[in-house]
């Protein structure tokens, strides 16, 4: 089974890398995802309206299986804060757990060195605010509430506490995008939030932000992978179905 | 220093995955990561002292919603008196958890019960499609299904439907979404790992 698992991951780094090489020379496309383009849209008017753009990663640790989703969300905040460094209202990172929020500290400080804006930088604009999931759920809405929010995104690991946030946004009337890898939490943003992305639609948020050649191999990377698992599970029902397993 | 940070990251992140693959790697592994557990303390400490910090400056600048900054800090500040002074295992300590935490987080998931109803109830307004349609009808036909009717269980809906739809379109849909997802953690993971990615900063 470990064999299996290490023949998985080293076939995905050598396609990742076989990939990186080749879409360096082409630039990406990618198909459209309605949610993030309105997302493009509301950030460029919080940056006319000089209002915040909040982010909040989630209160899943880093050291859990399921760390994926708030490495995603740091990825899309690093591009955010390139976009919207120059803006009067600095953007505000939250996260649930406190090994993320520092990570979401440097991750600002890094998106206003890239966007040559170091000296606007505030320490204070990545925060922890809870750190359970119902407490940075209630940190989170007393931000969109309180602190001149007009985009929020909600990218990481969430329950269904997501959709107390999504009601606090549209109290405010402001554009809110959720993205959560928890099923419970996804089905609670898709009847709560303006907008939301299923499934591995959160992973590609960072790559239609700020194409990279390794962002758009990951997507490629990704659909080999789900069209291999795919003839997997047919072959598999086949050959059930004649009795050879 | 950037590139010492990455070597570090890159070198460790193998480390860890390698760890798990070769046996050999498995006592470092356990080394690295104590060391992150440890790291991952001393980071609460500082985040907490930024939690303090930034209510504090909204009480000082007096900006809005600044009372419940007051009382948020006068609560750390007497839970951290009473931690220090009594111990975390001490009966009244745990009186203090128990009797507000559980209870105001308790109250929070009962309020989203409450806005799940609501936001069911509006987003045929927000999102006027298909999905939607389908979307309340499947949690309407699920909530008849189970809830206990004053009439009894209707057989081929407990025992027919019911089930087909949770185990065949919601078990598959799950199940495909789940993939998703995993392929995507593997993908950001590698990113991370070869150093395109760098959420532990770098220009």
């Amino acid at each position: 089974m470990n064999l299996i698992a290490l023949g998985i991951v080293s076939f995905s780094g050598i396609l990742l890398l076989a990939f990186s090489l080749i879409k360096r020379k082409s630039p990406p496309k990618f198909r459209i995802i309605p949610a993030l383009t309105r997302l493009y849209r509301a950030i460029g008017l919080s940056v006319e309206d000089g209002t915040r753009v909040f982010i909040h990663l989630g209160p899943m640790s880093l050291l859990t299986p399921r760390g994926g989703a708030p490495l995603a969300g740091l990825g899309m905040l690093r591009h955010l804060t390139e976009r919207t460094s120059l803006s009067d209202r600095p953007p505000i990172a939250a996260a649930g757990e406190a090994s993320l929020a520092l990570l979401a500290q440097d991750t600002l400080e890094a998106g206003y060195e890239a966007a040559g804006a170091g000296e606007f930088y505030q320490p204070l604009s990545g925060r922890l605010i809870g750190l359970t999931p119902f407490s940075s759920a209630a940190g989170a809405m007393s931000i969109i509430r309180d602190e001149d929010i007009s985009a929020s995104i909600l990218i990481g690991h969430f329950g269904p506490e997501a959709a107390l946030m999504a009601e606090a946004a549209e109290r405010e009337n402001t554009f809110l995008l959720g993205a959560s890898d928890d099923l419970s939490s996804q089905a609670a943003l898709y009847a709560s939030a303006q907008e939301v992305l299923i499934g591995e639609e959160l992973y590609a948020a960072g790559a239609y932000l700020g194409a990279t050649a390794s962002h758009a191999a990951s997507i490629t990377v990704q659909d080999i992978l789900r069209w291999l698992i795919i003839l997997g599970l047919l072959a598999g029902a086949a050959l059930k179905l004649f009795g050879m397993i | 220093m950037r590139t010492v940070a990455v070597i570090l990251a890159v070198l460790t992140g193998l480390i860890v995955l390698l760890g798990y693959f070769f046996p050999v790697l498995s006592g470092v592994q356990t080394v690295v990561l104590s060391w992150t557990i440890i790291l991952a303390g001393t980071a609460t400490v500082v985040g907490v002292f930024s939690l303090i910090l930034v209510h504090f400056n909204k009480v000082t600048r007096r900006e809005k919603g600044s009372v419940y900054s007051v009382l948020l800090l006068m609560a750390l500040f007497v839970t951290f008196i009473f931690g220090i002074t009594l111990g975390p295992d001490d009966p009244n300590m745990q009186l203090l958890v128990n009797a507000i935490i559980v209870p105001v987080e308790s109250t929070l998931m009962a309020l989203l019960a409450v806005t799940l109803l609501y936001a069911g109830v509006r987003l045929l307004r927000r999102r006027t499609d298909l999905m939607s349609v389908i979307f309340l009808l499947t949690a309407a036909f699920m909530l008849f299904a189970s809830a206990t009717l004053p009439f009894g269980e209707i057989s081929l809906l407990n025992n027919w439907i019911r089930p087909w739809v949770q185990q065949v379109l919601a078990l598959g849909g799950a199940r495909g979404i789940l993939i998703g997802v995993a392929l995507g953690t593997l993908t950001t993971g590698l990113r991370i790992l070869f150093g395109a990615d760098r959420p532990y900063g770098g220009k």
